[in-house]
């Protein structure tokens, strides 16, 4: 502990906290990396710690599917990044929705989510809540007024992706934000495309984030993982969220948001539904999204500024009808774009091919130094024909809703020299013309 | 209702924890399951030599409890409010009578009038604010739980707790 008469506390810059926040020199060793703590369990220094630790009234490792020090590095960066209270990791994207949805909703309740959605988010809640048995209806994000006309006295939460993937919508987040809080219920943002470098939904009033760290956190395209930070600011007794104030028959009696305050959602999200599901981080992936997480800042400039030479490059082609990318400036989203993405609007956008579905495969045969995969957010300069593979699960109108026609193609632009980019799609176009 | 970031400030938090020994919890609950009483292990576990302050219980957690600061016999450097806002101005007033070091306000407990007369009686005063997660912040564990410490430091630390 550094003498706190030494010197003020600063208010330190975003490149300054994505290189150390969460994570201060390991006091046994001093090692200033953050250690790969791959160990399952803890040894107790006595009967009356591990009791106060499984209490939760002293805060102590007890067992790595609920917490572990290299993890808990990552949680507190990526927490701190998107300016919340805190985080809690989970073992994917996916499993960080999956648990931020199981410990809000119960059976009987209702979601009102964004229709132009990551396919498998789609299907995720489809799928999860009707086993839940909870409603759910899909709207139209574009337009705050379809929010309001979708709530119902069930309705517990409202969910949308800052930019829709991979139609590229860009939420209005402050309204949607303010309609959530008008029903006392939050608004959960999956803020994977933009990253807090270039939004932090909780500066204009989003409740919950969550994140696929598979993608731009990381950034190397090495690790599956999930995080999940709130803002700390939700009134979950307000009446209707007995789930989270109420006293918890899964925590002997316990209420989370009477005993820890803002911090009782993280609490709950961690000591019961993390330790019930079982979608534990690993902590050599925690280990891994630390070293991306340190350049996140560098890496999205060099993102966003690849992406937009490539779309201004595409909308010239005349073998394209149309990109969809919120970082032009003829985008229908340049201006919610320029209020809550002013460092740009990420690099994952779509095209569309005059020529359809075969002429989409063929483009995708043609490129050399772009890779056919399905994941975006990679150091490495990424293609896909969602129709045929991310989308594959979704109906046409499904489809359409999400933007995705049959010669749609999506990029996510990676950090390489931009010429090589612009070579390697100009070899796909010859391919198909 | 806005805290007044001079009853949040980060130093006067960290002074005051390193400062303290004693440590009276006004409002502090024999329930296990209540906040005040995990303040109150957690503020004995770690050293604080805790006075609970409740006129209905003789002793919580094994330490005599007093009716009032007032009853206390010995200094009091921390007077930790559990209590509803509206109490807080006549906690205020005790805490200057005895000489206590600083008024702590814990989540919810705001009252600027009980502020600014603790402040005006030469109190150090925190409002908002929960002892057991600032502690935990700077001098605990509350970074192995993923919340946002804010601590940005690339010293070593000198000793654990």
């Amino acid at each position: 502990m550094q003498n706190p008469d030494e010197k003020p506390l600063r208010s330190f810059g975003f490149h300054t906290r994505s290189v150390h926040a969460g994570a201060r020199p390991e006091p046994n060793t001093g090692a200033r990396a953050v250690p790969i703590f791959q160990t399952t369990s803890y040894v107790f220094e006595d009967p009356e710690s591990a009791a106060a630790y499984f209490n939760l009234q002293e805060y102590g490792n007890t067992y790595s599917r609920i917490m572990n020090p290299t993890v808990a590095a990552f949680e507190e960066r990526v927490g701190n990044l998107e300016g919340g209270i805190g985080a809690v990791a989970f073992a994917s994207g996916l499993a960080a929705q999956s648990a931020t949805f199981f410990t809000l909703l119960n059976p009987g309740d209702h979601v009102v989510a964004s229709a132009a959605l990551y396919g498998g988010t789609v299907t995720q809640l489809k799928h999860l809540f009707r086993k839940m048995s909870v409603e759910l209806t899909f709207v139209d994000p574009d337009a705050p007024e379809n929010w309001t006309a979708a709530l119902t006295d069930d309705t517990k939460l409202l969910f949308a992706e800052t930019i829709g993937n991979p139609g590229g919508n860009v939420l209005d987040i402050e309204p949607v934000a303010t309609i959530a809080h008008g029903h006392d219920i939050p608004l959960v943002v999956d803020n994977t495309f933009a990253t807090p470098y270039l939004c932090r939904p909780i500066d204009w009033g989003a409740d919950i984030v969550v994140h696929s760290a598979t993608k731009f956190l990381g950034g190397h395209g090495t690790s599956i993982g999930g995080v999940v930070v709130d803002s700390g600011e939700f009134d979950w007794s307000n009446g209707k969220f007995p789930v989270i104030a109420d006293p918890s028959p899964a925590y002997h009696g316990l209420a989370f948001h009477e005993t820890f305050g803002g911090y009782g959602y993280l609490m709950k999200l961690r000591a019961e539904t993390l330790r019930d599901l079982g979608s534990a981080m690993s902590p050599f992936n925690a280990f891994l999204f630390i070293q991306g997480v340190e350049t996140l800042p560098l890496r999205m400039e060099r993102h966003v500024a690849n992406a937009v030479t490539l779309a201004e490059w595409l909308r010239e082609r005349s073998e394209v009808t149309a990109v969809r990318y919120a970082g032009l400036d003829d985008s229908p989203y340049s201006a919610l774009r320029a209020k809550y993405l002013p460092k740009g609007a990420g690099a994952v956008f779509c095209f569309d091919l005059a020529a359809g579905r075969e002429a989409g495969q063929e483009f995708i045969r043609g490129v050399e130094l772009f890779s056919h995969l399905a994941n975006v957010g990679d150091a490495k300069s990424l293609i896909i024909h969602p129709a045929s593979t991310t989308h594959r699960q979704l109906d046409e109108e499904e489809l359409a809703a999400a933007g995705i026609g049959p010669g749609t193609i999506r990029l996510s632009v990676g950090i390489e020299d931009v010429d090589d980019l612009i070579w390697d799609l100009e070899a796909a176009f010859a391919r198909i013309t | 209702m806005p805290v007044s970031p001079e009853y949040q400030d980060a130093e006067t938090i960290q002074r005051i924890l390193h400062q303290a020994k004693t440590v009276a919890i006004v409002g502090l609950s024999p329930n296990e399951l209540r906040a005040s009483n995990f303040v109150g292990f957690y503020a004995n576990r770690h050293g604080y030599d805790v006075i609970p302050v409740n006129p209905q219980e003789d002793e919580i957690m094994g330490f005599r409890s007093y009716p009032s600061l007032k009853e206390i016999p010995r200094p009091v450097n921390v007077v930790d409010v559990f209590r509803d806002p509206s109490a807080a101005v006549d906690i205020a007033r005790q805490a200057v009578a005895v000489g206590a070091g600083a008024l702590w306000l814990q989540f919810g407990v705001i009252s600027d009038e009980a502020a600014e007369i603790a402040r005006a009686g030469g109190l150090d005063v925190v409002m908002d604010r929960c002892f057991k997660i600032e502690h935990a912040r700077y001098i605990g564990r509350m970074h192995w739980l993923g919340f946002n410490t804010r601590v940005i430091t690339g010293r070593r630390p000198g000793h654990l707790l």
